[in-house]
């Protein structure tokens, strides 16, 4: 996919893919086999028909395109742009074993674009309501998804969300250069249109409890309350001045807009020499963050190696066009700072993989080596963790690992009529995959409350 | 949105202002703090709730005028409204029957002690309230403590009001003079500090509340860290409260003043603008 030219974008916020013209579209379209067993909706977690809406894009009915898509997928223009592909639908295109997959990605988001584009009417029809309610609980793919399909199914929905916007992760955490606030915006404007209410700035766990929810007359609830607390290095010097958790840093910027300090109020630092910590999207994100904010030297630091890297391809491509250094094999083990507290290096060890273990998985080990890296700034974004705000408010609801909701296929957890998904069970994952377990587990609600009746 | 049903001045830069929040007036509880945005461009700070009435649905909140945001949330009306209020954040205060307790408050820290006096009042404990300010123009809300506290010292630093002096010498004198089950103080950083030490040195139990910036209140971004027994915690979520001897307070002040630049650059601007010569008076 074409992007903007690396030098320009650098210095704003806007999108940098830009998506297939309509010939371009058309051509890649036609280069899909339309296999008899496509394996490429084997990889897609919510398993979209992906031939049929390629072959209507090929017979240029994008109109018919988005509706295939739409069937499955909730949010298109975002799975289009922020789906790990090649590890799902191109990941297993047969194209892909001697040329370049077809590029599904590209694909839906031209579709979902054209919607938005021609404002395909997609005035949903009022559903009918049977007089049965749900609460639902964090307004990211997961719960906007239980929502839109518990509403379409004729359900009155209230979703609760803790902060002053709905979207989660895709407000709070995902950059605009990546994902433009108005397709976010179109989407939530989509799930109240079906009738949902979003009550924002409304923390559960704080201002009342499930069980309050329940008591006052909800007949399910939904948990989709991401995982959305840092997890730490625990080195020395964690703590001191310009050192960032990665949501810190991109909630300040994305939600916030400190980029546009001082005309929005919230302020944050702009690092000269910048380290991020970690090689995931989360990661990448930071580190092109940095970037636009104006810093001249943005690393990645990582302790493996490129093939272990769990960041989209893409963005690891754009974040080096950008002229993001990735130093892997490098692992920080202290943060030093100056006689003020502020962080003025980087203290890594040198690392070198091991032979793979029993599991066949290769574990990096110290080399004996360390070097320091001389920077004003450090982003550590080396994963999520599970919040227990919400979680230790709800008796007897059985956890698992770091404090994750157990849940059953359905999203059902041991608890009677309340359900989860999303990154709260399953750990950080995807957006796809947040989105499939806010759909699985509205059905579950669904012939939850009808068996119930 | 949140409408302002009262706003008062109750000190020098100290405003009260009595919000419409029900949902959060039934919740609330000692210890508890709200984070507002006063508007669509405006940043989220957290204010501890000073005083909640269930029966009205309302919320107090007290703030001094320190920086833009609070100079603008001074500059707003009764009737006026705030955008975005959530809350009650925050562990509430463990409160139980403790015996005797002092509570030490340090200018606007008197925010927060006044729910826990009440609330520890409730629990039949006897509560000595030491109240200090640099002036005695700085006192907020002496006259509601003192109608509930057994007992009341008043301390300014230039002697303008009560006894003159610190806050420390206050609490120095109650504990050596009667046997004192805990301490609760709430304030400036170096004034905790003092507590801190004071307490440790006569082997009193204290608790803190701490104030670290802020983002989103909900443990989700890692901004209010502090050092507590050599653990990383979360303030907003762990806290606010903590144990005042585990605390490293000069890591505390540190990261506190680590936006100061920006701080000064926003008000300054705030203040040259027309919404500053406007509003700001
Ligand atoms: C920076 C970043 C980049 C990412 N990039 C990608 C990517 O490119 N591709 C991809 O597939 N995935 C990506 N992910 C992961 C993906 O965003 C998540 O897996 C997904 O958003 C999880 O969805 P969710 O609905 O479970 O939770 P979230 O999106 O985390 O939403 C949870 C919501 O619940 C709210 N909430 C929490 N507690 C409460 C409470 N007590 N009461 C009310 N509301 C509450 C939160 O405020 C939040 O809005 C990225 C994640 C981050 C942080
Ligand atoms: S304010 Fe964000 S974690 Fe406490």
């Amino acid at each position: 996919m074409r992007a903007r030219n690396a030098e320009k974008r650098k210095k704003d916020f806007k999108e940098v893919a830009l998506g297939l013209t309509e010939k371009e579209a058309v051509r890649e379209a036609k280069r899909c086999l339309q296999c008899k067993k496509p394996m490429c909706v084997t990889g897609c977690p919510v398993e979209i028909d992906i031939p049929a809406f390629i072959s209507a894009i090929r017979e240029k009915d994008f109109k018919r395109g988005i509706e295939v898509i739409r069937r499955y997928n909730m949010l298109p223009a975002v799975c289009g742009r922020v789906c790990p592909q090649e590890n799902q639908c191109q990941g297993k295109c047969v194209l892909g074993k001697k040329n370049a997959p077809v590029a599904i990605g590209a694909l839906e988001r031209f579709a979902a674009d054209f919607e938005a584009k021609k404002g395909v009417p997609k005035k949903p029809e009022k559903p009918k309501l049977n007089r049965r309610s749900v609460a639902v609980i964090g307004s990211g793919p997961a719960g906007l998804t239980a929502a839109a399909v518990l509403a379409k199914t004729g359900y009155k929905v209230t979703v609760f969300e803790a902060l002053h916007e709905a979207g989660g992760v895709l407000t709070y955490g995902i950059p605009e250069f990546r994902l433009p606030r108005k397709i976010i915006e179109r989407e939530i404007d989509f799930v109240t249109s079906l009738g949902v209410e979003i009550k924002l700035n409304w923390v559960v766990g704080k201002i009342q409890t499930i069980d309050d929810l329940l008591k006052e007359g909800y007949d399910a609830v939904f948990i989709g309350v991401g995982a959305g607390s840092p997890r730490f290095m625990e080195i020395p010097g964690e703590n001191l001045n310009n050192v960032y958790f990665a949501s810190e840093y991109l909630t300040r910027v994305n939600l916030m807009k400190a980029g546009s300090f001082p005309k929005y109020d919230t302020p944050v630092k702009r690092g000269k020499r910048v380290a991020v910590v970690g090689a995931g999207n989360v990661a990448m994100d930071a580190a092109r963050t940095a970037v636009r904010l104006g810093a001249e030297k943005v690393y990645i630091v990582y302790r493996r190696t490129s093939a272990e890297m769990p960041a989209r391809l893409e963005e690891v491509e754009h974040a080096k066009e950008e002229g993001v250094e990735i130093l892997f094999l490098s692992s920080p083990k202290e943060i030093i700072g100056d006689k003020h507290g502020h962080v003025s290096a980087v203290r890594c060890d040198a690392m070198r993989m091991c032979e793979p273990d029993e599991s066949g998985r290769r574990r990096p080990e110290c080399s004996g080596n360390e070097f320091i890296l001389e920077v004003d700034q450090v982003i550590m974004a080396i994963g999520q963790t599970a919040n227990p705000l919400l979680t230790r408010s709800v008796k007897k609801l059985r956890l698992w690992g770091a404090g994750y909701i157990e849940v059953d296929e359905e999203g059902a957890t041991n608890i009677p009529g309340i359900f989860a998904g999303g990154d709260i069970a399953t750990g950080a994952a995807t957006v796809i995959s947040a989105m499939g377990a806010g759909k699985r587990a509205a059905r579950a609600i669904d012939s939850y409350i009808k068996n119930k009746k | 949105m949140f409408r302002i049903i009262k706003k008062e001045s109750v000190a020098m830069h100290v405003e009260e202002m009595v919000i419409h929040a029900p949902h959060i007036a039934g919740s609330a509880q000692a210890g508890n703090f709200i984070i507002l945005r006063i508007h669509d461009t405006g940043e989220r700070i957290p204010l501890t709730i000073a005083d909640s009435d269930c029966d009205a649905g309302t919320i107090t909140i007290l703030f001094q005028k320190a920086g833009k945001t609070t100079e603008e949330l001074a500059s707003l009306k009764e009737g006026d409204s705030i955008r975005d209020i959530a809350g009650p954040l925050g562990h509430p205060t463990p409160l139980k029957r403790c015996g005797r307790a002092v509570l030490v408050g340090g200018g606007i820290g008197s925010a927060t002690l006044f729910p826990i006096l009440k609330a520890l009042k409730k629990k039949r404990n006897r509560v000595t309230v030491i109240l200090g300010a640099r002036t005695s123009d700085l006192l907020v809300w002496e006259h509601k403590f003192g109608e509930i506290a057994d007992k009341m010292w008043l301390v300014t630093d230039d002697g303008t009001s009560g006894k003159k002096g610190f806050v420390t010498d206050a609490l120095n004198e109650v504990v050596e003079n009667e046997k004192v089950d805990i301490v609760i103080a709430v304030g400036p950083i170096r004034m905790m500090q003092a507590v801190a030490e004071l307490t440790r040195f006569h082997d009193i139990p204290a608790i803190v509340s701490l104030n670290p910036i802020m983002v989103e209140g909900t443990g989700m971004c890692g901004a209010c860290r502090v050092s507590v027994g050599g653990k990383t915690k979360f303030a907003c979520v762990d806290g606010p409260e903590f144990d005042a001897h585990e605390v490293d307070f000069e890591e505390i002040a540190r990261r506190l003043a680590f936006y100061k630049r920006e701080e000064m650059e926003s008000l300054h601007k705030y203040r040259t603008s027309c919404k500053g010569r406007c509003r700001g008076k």
